[in-house]
């Protein structure tokens, strides 16, 4: 693009009071951005005078207005003009007391006009990023509930499908079920099992390809272009998903000091020629009953007659269940009030539906429900005020302490009862609420090929659910184009499960569609830039593959990386990783964050002008700093403020480059990081703060102290506290004194 | 290929409205309010991250400021619906914001108006001017006017170098062909007015658990301070009462799903605040299941905080200005009388579309939750369709937007 630059200063909003705006015009113009100032540039007439510079060939503009947050609309001239904002309203002029020293305020404006500046001339236009060979058919693993409602849902949608299932038959634990829960209005009566209807209306869809007795043996590629290897159920195959091995485990394999775990297996970057093509995966391989034998109190395993509820389902399918019954909700005794493990509401559900089997099949049949919290949310309170109500089902909460035989049959001894009296129930039959568990939790599941490992990442944090752990974004996972639903994400009725299963399948669709379109998916939605790598500088280090949160990149063959666009979310984290300085975007890389930090002027003949650099993650921490600016926070003008896409794409070099430009001190604001990790790109902020640590040392070597630098976590919330975190580190570089290098 | 219509801008509706659009789909998203974002705007955090929702907002704002596929208009409602699945045409109404787009949000017109107006964003726990901005992150960022609290007297006008302010803003009708509907209309807290035995205005120490949200918000009435609404005094004791409304067939006849997390969070609010302060929970069941547990079980550790199970029967009012909460233990069976600074009621969710004059084409099962109907194309999504959390209303949502797109293929 030939670039033909322009800059705008407004001075509208207070920003010509509290700033000489044709200072700041002098100042771009010394840059090669012929400025001009206008006191509203959003009005109707500024936008007017912006668009007769682009019709006389202007395409390359700086405003310097407000926030780039706002007023996107106005400032919008099209995707092939390159518009860079330099925040003077939010973050300059409204930050700084009407006491704030004139001559600061002015210098803090005159870099951010510099760094935009510098920045739309080193930005270009993005080309968005295009498959050679898309592919938009969609692979459904697992084929009850969950399954094939993804599949019919994609398919009514148009799109083609195949389904796989493990077992001989499709409809999983459904097909088990004698009754199933109401599912809507007036949600008191059970329903007759809809599974067998689902199942015929997925065999006879022309778009859906249904294989049973097929899994999956590796998933190798990437959204838009998987390669996926079937095999029959309950084989090994060569193609089977290799572990991972890392690089220590490796060299002890090599050593002879470890047993290789991928013998007979095809290594991860090898293509099976047989593979089928799919854009996207459905994950809902479901769960497996919890095993309770473990509650010895209770006797499962041990004494005859007491049963899990997937057992006593069984029975209630083929025949007649006892007439006395009683149900365990909570095995804790008097100790612990909490249900079974994996059990979310639904076996409260489960024990309500069972109950009115006993109902049913015996004329003077009695259910005890035995319950600590009756967990019946929403809709199913309902369900619940329906069995209170029906004869013979006895419900209270209770601490089951005991469940022994008895002459014959079994005796329930129970606690704190609603009955204000210790029980002893004797009984035919003991159902203990048995939990639910996904399947993700003891094996891979997904089966990738992929160079971080064949299966979802950190579902500790979830129990062994394939969750997301964003509670806006509940169908994120930590690999792009494959999505989860049903029992692998938790316990949940059918329903649920179904509103669930066709939100996976429509995040299944917008992957392909986005990846047809060269866009990223979530967060950056849309975002039509992609990481790009000067490879004859690599020298392999791999870091970009470790620390990617969303395992974008592979090795090829020469252990050279090997990026995936469209597994890729734009974070750059693979940007602030490389020490090469080799990865890059379009419109963000090392070269440009780093010539902006060059274009800040550092006095170095002024101890108090002191200068320092904050990188600030753009999702949160930044519109943290702009309502702080609305709400007139001070903010020390001594800072000055990059957006990051987020702290991961942050190169330690641009740390060094504002040091040794003779700033004084560095500070990185972003999200919350460790369990209940607020980064939008899960693992952002968590490796800057590592990364951070190790500067501290390099600086230590250099003769700087490590204090000058520090990542400080900020949420989006915070913006009445942000201002004296950021004004309590510049007094502590203020107690350190002035960069030595500086003016070196 | 037809277009979506989401009515309602809440997480649900924003929610139906990106996913549709970001698969390429051309979407309406209408607002009743001047802002986007709903009853989660009003929230301080979600259970059981304590995260702030206004991160999510942010991202979902990115998402439509960046997507053309997107138009969204507030302070507009459905008027009318004709038509059937496939081809509808919908007649809806913006009312007067009185302040048009030349608005930069500089804020000199609150500075220059002399009237104001009780915040309902708030609660009515503190005031704004006449005009002035919804809240901290509302988006659109533009001022709006309470036509029932201006004079008109042109003090903002004056003040407004943009010409941002129109004074004869008429509402403006106009009509959208689209091929598919989502409803989000979400949730209302219930009145907590109608329990007679809670007694909710006979002490200003009875608030709604929404009340409590807007306290512990940093932009709240008091700044994140939770003091007592009237004296603003800070309370050294409190009581939660469950099932506020809930589960009752008088009230609510079903579970509103969030409360018992909600107060879970708040109780983490509270601690925060107040290490030491006692907290009584009376509730009937704690439904805090799945990974919620783990939140609980920590917030049950707490030696200070007291579970109760038993439905609070009656709250006094005392001359102090605290009140008095009367209790019966199911358990033990004794009764509890428990005097305390400030009593929170778990208010639960009232559909939104029940109290609407209309919805056309819409079809309500009897608690007033809407009946999703993808044969005709009229779908629902969030605490619209069902009470839920935020997680259950944004799956549910993200649902009807492939049931939306379905529909647009006819």
């Amino acid at each position: 693009m030939d670039k033909k630059t322009q800059a705008y200063i407004c001075s509208g909003c207070g920003i010509g009071a509290g700033v000489d705006c044709e200072a700041l015009a002098k100042v771009a113009t010394g840059l090669k951005f012929p400025a001009k100032t206008h006191e509203a540039l959003c009005s109707k007439a500024g936008r007017e005078m912006i668009e007769a510079d682009i019709a006389a060939g202007a395409n390359t503009l700086v405003i310097g207005a407000c926030s780039f947050r706002v007023m996107q609309d106005e400032f919008d001239f099209g995707d092939d003009k390159i518009v860079v904002r330099a925040n003077l309203r939010e973050q300059c002029v409204w930050c700084q007391g009407e006491d704030a020293d004139a001559e600061y305020v002015q210098e803090l404006a005159a870099d951010n006009i510099r760094m935009a500046c510098t920045k739309a001339q080193k930005e270009e236009l993005p080309e968005p990023y295009k498959l050679e060979n898309i592919t938009k058919d969609i692979l459904v693993m697992g084929g009850g509930v969950a399954g094939l409602t993804a599949a019919r849902e994609a398919a009514k949608a148009g799109y083609s499908v195949t389904l796989i299932e493990k077992a001989a038959a499709l409809g999983g634990k459904a097909t088990g079920w004698r009754k199933q829960f109401p599912t809507q209005a007036p949600w008191t009566d059970l329903e007759n099992p809809t599974i067998a209807t689902l199942i015929k209306e997925v065999e006879a869809d022309s778009n859906i390809t249904v294989k049973t007795e097929t899994e999956v043996a590796r998933i190798g590629g990437a959204p838009g272009a998987f390669k996926v290897t079937l095999k029959p159920a309950g084989t090994t195959s060569e193609w089977d998903a290799p572990a991972k091995v890392t690089v220590d485990q490796q060299d002890l394999i090599a050593k002879g000091q470890m047993e290789d775990p991928n013998v007979g297996k095809q290594v991860y970057t090898a293509e099976n020629p047989e593979a089928l093509n799919f854009g996207a995966v459905v994950l809902a391989t479901g769960w497996t009953p919890a095993d309770v034998s473990g509650y010895e109190h209770l006797g499962h395993g041990k004494l005859k007659n007491v049963v899990t509820n997937a057992e006593f389902e069984k029975l209630a399918k083929t025949g007649k269940v006892p007439a006395k019954v009683a149900f365990v909700q909570s095995p804790g005794g008097a100790e612990d009030d909490a249900d079974f493990p994996f059990c979310n509401s639904v076996t409260s559900m489960v024990a309500l539906k069972q109950a009115r089997y006993v109902r049913e099949d015996n004329a003077n049949g009695i259910a005890y429900i035995l319950y600590q919290h009756m967990r019946t949310p929403g809709n199913m309170e309902m369900f619940y005020k329906g069995a209170q109500n029906e004869d013979g089902i006895m419900l209270t909460k209770a601490q089951v302490t005991q469940v022994e035989e008895a002459g014959g049959a079994l005796r329930v001894i129970a606690k704190n009862t609603l009955l204000n009296e210790d029980l002893e129930l004797d009984v035919d039959m003991v159902v203990l609420a048995a939990g639910m568990v996904p399947t993700t939790k003891h094996e891979n599941s997904i089966n990738l090929a992929y160079r971080q490992g064949p299966a979802f990442l950190d579902l500790d944090l979830f129990d062994g659910y394939a969750d997301s752990h964003f509670i806006c974004f509940p169908y994120e996972t930590r690999r792009t184009g494959i999505y989860t639903c049903g029992g692998v994400r938790k316990a949940q009725t059918m329903e649920e499960t179904i509103d669930d299963a066709t939100g996976a399948a429509l995040k299944a669709i917008q992957c392909m569609e986005s990846a047809d379109r060269g866009v990223a998916v979530h967060p950056r939605s849309g975002d039509p830039t992609y990481p790009e790598f000067f490879f004859q500088r690599c020298t392999q280090c791999k870091r970009c593959t470790e620390e990617c949160p969303f395992g974008a990149l592979d090795d090829d063959e020469k252990g050279t990386p090997k990026p995936n666009p469209t597994r890729c979310r734009r974070c750059g984290t693979c940007m602030g990783a490389c020490p090469e300085r080799i990865i890059g975007f379009k419109n963000y890389n090392v070269d440009m964050i780093g010539s902006m930090i060059k274009s800040i002027e550092v006095p170095d003949d002024d101890e108090d002008k002191l200068r320092i650099l904050a990188l600030v993650c753009e999702n949160d921490a930044y519109p943290c700093l702009d309502m702080a600016g609305m709400r007139h926070q001070k903010i020390s003008n001594l800072v000055r403020v990059v957006p990051v896409r987020c702290l991961g794409s942050v190169n330690m070099v641009w740390i060094k480059d504002a040091l040794s430009s003779g700033m004084d001190g560095a500070i990185l604001l972003g999200c919350r990081y460790g369990d209940d990790y607020q980064c939008h790109f899960v693992k952002g902020s968590e490796i800057a703060s590592r990364r951070m640590e190790n500067i501290g040392e390099t600086l230590s070597t250099l003769g700087l102290e490590p204090e000058r630098c520090a990542v400080r976590q900020v949420a989006i919330s915070d913006y009445d506290s942000v201002a004296s975190v950021i004004n309590e580190f510049v007094e502590e570089i203020k107690g350190l004194g002035p960069n030595p290098f500086k003016g070196y | 290929m037809g277009a979506v219509l989401v009515v309602g801008g809440g997480i649900s509706g924003m929610t139906a409205a990106l996913e549709a659009a970001e698969v390429g789909k051309d979407v309406f998203l209408v607002e009743k309010n001047s802002y986007l974002g709903g009853r989660v705007a009003q929230l301080n955090q979600y259970f059981p991250k304590l995260c702030p929702p206004s991160c999510g907002m942010e991202i979902n704002f990115k998402r439509i400021k960046n997507n053309r596929k997107v138009r969204t208009y507030t302070m507009t409602t459905v008027k009318a619906v004709a038509g059937s699945a496939g081809s509808y045409e919908v007649t809806l109404e913006t009312a007067p914001r009185y302040v048009n787009s030349n608005c930069t949000a500089c804020n000199a017109c609150v500075d220059a108006c002399p009237e104001s107006r009780a915040n309902a964003f708030n609660f009515n726990m503190d005031k704004t001017k006449a005009i002035y901005k919804a809240h901290e992150m509302a988006f659109p960022l533009r001022y709006v006017i309470d036509p029932s609290a201006c004079t008109r007297c042109g003090k903002c006008v004056e003040a407004c170098k943009y010409g941002a302010i129109e004074m004869d803003m008429q509402a403006k009708s106009f009509k959208l062909n689209v091929a598919s509907i989502v409803w989000a209309t979400g949730w209302n807290p219930y009145d907590p007015t109608r329990m007679d035995n809670l007694k909710f205005n006979s002490s200003d120490a009875i608030i709604t658990n929404m009340m409590m949200e807007r306290l512990a918000a940093p932009a709240g009435p008091t700044g994140g301070k939770i003091l007592r609404p009237g004296d603003n005094k800070e309370p050294q004791s409190f009581a939660f009462v469950q099932c506020a409304g809930s589960r009752d067939e008088n009230h609510l006849e079903f579970c509103s799903y969030i409360c018992c997390m909600a107060t879970m969070k708040q109780i983490t609010y509270i601690r925060e605040r107040y290490p030491e302060a006692p907290i009584y929970v009376f509730y009937i069941d704690l439904r805090t299941p799945g990974k919620y547990e783990k939140f609980r079980e920590k917030l049950m550790a707490d030696p200070k905080t007291f579970f109760i199970k038993g439905k609070v029967a009656d709250i006094v009012a005392e001359g102090d200005g605290g009140v008095t909460m009367v209790a019966e233990n199911a358990v033990t069976g004794d009764k509890v009388r428990q005097k305390v600074d400030l009593a929170i009621l778990a208010t639960g969710m009232e559909p939104a579309a029940k109290g609407m004059a209309s919805l056309p084409g819409v079809t309500l099962d009897k608690n007033g939750f809407i009946v999703s109907d993808a044969d005709r194309a009229m779908l629902a999504a969030g605490c619209a369709k069902k009470a839920s959390d935020v997680v259950t209303a944004t799956q549910n949502a993200t649902a009807a937007a492939l049931k939306a797109i379905q529909a647009s293929r006819r």
